[in-house]
């Protein structure tokens, strides 16, 4: 088997099976856990408009931003840049319609009367080198901040080496540069299946808990009208 | 070590500018004589008691992106990376991570997250008692909605359990178990002092009534070095017309149990409230201007209880301000420039953050808020027990200097708070620093400016 059917084969079902039952084994994991009953007198009804931080939180108050904003704006810029490329590039749009197709029993356009939309190769190759270059940016950042060397582990780095991986592979295959392109499509299809595969074991799975632990907070502040 | 020990070992300091016992040596303080090995179990066995969902989601969702120390006046003022509020809790994340987390099996196996040793332990007691006032402003600025300070205090109930508390905290929260009250206010003194500040003061203070409809409560520091402040509430209550009492079973509302993280003391302290209030069949209980008080018993009370609470729980602010709104609380206008320094547990975390200014607006003052205010104001540093630690003063100083610097740029003439601790901590900073600006208790200046009564 060469390397190109080992990534578009095995190794795609292995990474997928990992990725969706390890987020359900982490997520069910940590919902199942027992939750104390909150008996205190909320201040207002309505404790549940407090999800509205899972929103709100998303953008940085004005009284840190003067410390924070190098922070926020490399964090919002890679993540903006990856989620372009992966969503709106024509031969990932295909393999997701195809999975749409499979999952749902429609197509995309059929269902919403538009067809997916993509950008031309050469505008998500822009994307992919503005999200590489923050990520870059951030790999600096974490290891020449005192408090950023100081806080992080194995996890920060690993996390951060399986989500450049994908873009920069992505782009070289794009180029066609350093390798015959089956070889980078096969180098970049097995960067992604490895960021799947640890995906539920370190930090990216904040982009799940993401929504539980602002919710819990916006939930629990709202019942005693904290700031929030 | 019983609390003969702890009384002579640590004597009260009563004529200091804040209340404390004192042991100024750097150290890792212990308490109890047990092997280490039982000290980390002990410590991991009792932070993950109270390890429920939420614990582990916000756990689960750090991405150590180190925004939080940006908002810890601790960080801030050091520049030290070792005061980022999320590093505080370092080694309960670890255990939380290698022991009990859903993938707690990958990560021994891979040994991603070491076993947390004793000496760890002790190097983090200062991080999780000294350099954190609990004030949660950390929580505000995570990106993940974390609540940071929430999990030092589950840290703070291993702590507790493993006897690795900063001793003077620990000793203060046993004398409050053993004594009724962690600075010396023992029923018999609190009597005492109401009897003859009724005398003095010539005004009536209800004690042991059988009956009542509210039932107030004092803080330690107050009783002890603001008893003013037990005046100022008498007469209030006259002026209000109000059928209330204090209660010898349940006067003091500090909770040091909650301070050290002794989950055991601090229910113990909230209930003999509870059930003081529910002897007097009180239908209000007043809490005093102290921070932690307000959230042990408005917010943590009912879990202790384990139903709700058969009475209303107000911070004394919010029972000034219900009465201006109701136009039975007259005052007389004082023509100053005021600026509000928001105790954290009460503003910020315990949500009565405009209670206090629509008293302040009622007397007429000139408010000049400080920047940040409100939920986003700086702490003085002396929360969370932080101000009875004799090894925190130096770095309490430095965080204070934030304080004073917000106050100053207001211009405001006088700087008022509703908490007995934070005014401590300032009384303490103003010595130290020889400021020329001291702060004032709101419930004294209501009192003070009461109409139809004598200036």
């Amino acid at each position: 088997m060469d390397l190109l059917t080992l990534a578009r084969g095995p190794g795609l079902y292995w990474a997928v099976t990992i990725f969706v039952i390890g987020v359900l084994w982490k997520l069910v994991g940590i919902i199942l856990l027992r939750a104390k009953r909150d008996l205190s007198e909320p201040r207002n009804p309505g404790t549940w408009r407090g999800l509205r931080l899972i929103l709100t939180r998303s953008w940085p108050r004005r009284e840190f931003l003067q410390r924070t904003a190098f922070t926020e704006v490399l964090g919002y810029t890679f993540h903006i840049g990856f989620f372009l490329a992966l969503l709106f590039y024509l031969p990932h749009v295909l393999f997701f319609e195809d999975i749409f197709k499979a999952v749902l029993g429609v197509n995309f356009q059929r269902l919403f009367g538009v067809p997916w939309p993509y950008f031309s190769g050469g505008v998500i190759y822009f994307f992919g080198a503005v999200s590489v270059a923050a990520l870059i940016a951030v790999l600096i950042h974490r290891i020449a901040s005192p408090v950023k060397r100081l806080i992080s582990n194995f996890d920060d780095y690993f996390s951060w080496f399986v989500t450049t991986a994908p873009l920069a592979t992505g782009m070289l295959a794009y180029s066609h540069v350093g390798a015959p392109y089956q070889t980078l499509i096969a180098v970049h299809l097995l960067s992604v299946e490895l960021l799947l595969v640890w995906f539920p074991f370190g930090k990216l799975m904040h982009a799940f808990t993401v929504f539980l632990s602002r919710g819990t907070q916006g939930l629990q502040f709202e019942r005693k009208g904290a700031t929030l | 070590m019983s609390a003969a020990d702890v009384n002579q070992e640590h004597p009260l300091e009563l004529e200091s500018p804040r209340f404390s016992v004192k042991k100024p040596e750097t150290r890792y303080d212990k308490q109890g004589d047990v092997p280490d090995a039982e000290r980390v179990q002990r410590a991991m066995q009792n932070f993950v008691k109270d390890f429920g969902r939420t614990a582990a989601f916000y756990m689960e969702s750090c991405i150590h992106c180190g925004m939080c120390a940006d908002a810890c006046h601790y960080y801030v003022s050091t520049e030290n990376p070792k005061y980022t509020p999320i590093w505080k809790i370092e080694p309960f994340k670890q255990a939380y991570k290698r022991e009990y987390g859903p993938f707690a099996w990958f990560y021994r196996t891979l040994n991603l997250k070491s076993r947390v040793t004793v000496e760890r332990l002790e190097e983090w007691q200062e991080l999780i008692y000294d350099s954190c006032t609990v004030c949660g402003r950390c929580s505000l600025v995570c990106p993940m909605g974390i609540d940071i300070a929430s999990l030092v205090s589950l840290a703070r109930h291993g702590m507790a359990k493993a006897g690795l508390v900063p001793h003077e905290l620990w000793a203060v929260a046993e004398r409050g178990e053993k004594e009724g009250s962690p600075l010396g206010a023992t029923p018999k003194v609190f009597k005492d002092r109401v009897e003859w500040l009724a005398d003095d003061y010539e005004v009536e203070i209800p004690v042991d009534k059988a009956k009542a409809d509210v039932m107030c409560a004092m803080s330690s520091i107050e009783i002890m070095k603001y008893p003013e402040s037990i005046v100022a509430t008498a007469k209030i209550m006259k002026h209000l017309g109000i059928d209330w009492t204090f209660r010898l079973d349940g006067y003091e509302a500090t909770n040091f149990g909650l301070l050290s993280g002794n989950a055991d003391w601090q229910r113990d302290m909230t209930m003999k409230l509870i059930n003081a209030a529910i002897a007097c069949g009180a239908r209000t209980v007043i809490l005093p201007e102290c921070g932690h008080a307000y959230g042990a018993l408005r917010w943590m009370g009912a879990n202790a209880y384990g139903k709700p609470l058969p009475f209303r729980v107000l911070h004394i602010a919010e029972f000034l301000a219900e009465n201006v709104r109701s136009g039975k609380l007259k005052l007389k206008k004082v023509g100053k420039t005021v600026t509000f320094h928001d105790p954290c547990q009460i503003s910020r975390r315990g949500g009565a953050i405009e209670a206090p200014r629509e008293v302040l607006a009622a007397l007429g003052v000139k408010l000049r808020e400080m920047a940040p205010t409100k939920g986003l104001n700086w702490c003085c540093g002396g929360g969370g027990g932080v101000v009875t630690i004799h090894r925190a003063d130096p770095l309490r100083y430095k965080v204070f200097q934030l304080k004073m610097n917000q106050i100053e740029e207001t211009g405001a003439e006088i700087p008022v708070t509703s908490c007995s601790n934070c005014r401590q901590t300032f009384d303490d900073g103003q010595a130290h620093f020889k400021w020329d600006k001291s702060m004032n208790s709101l419930l004294e200046m209501v009192a003070d400016n009461l109409e139809g009564a004598a200036a």
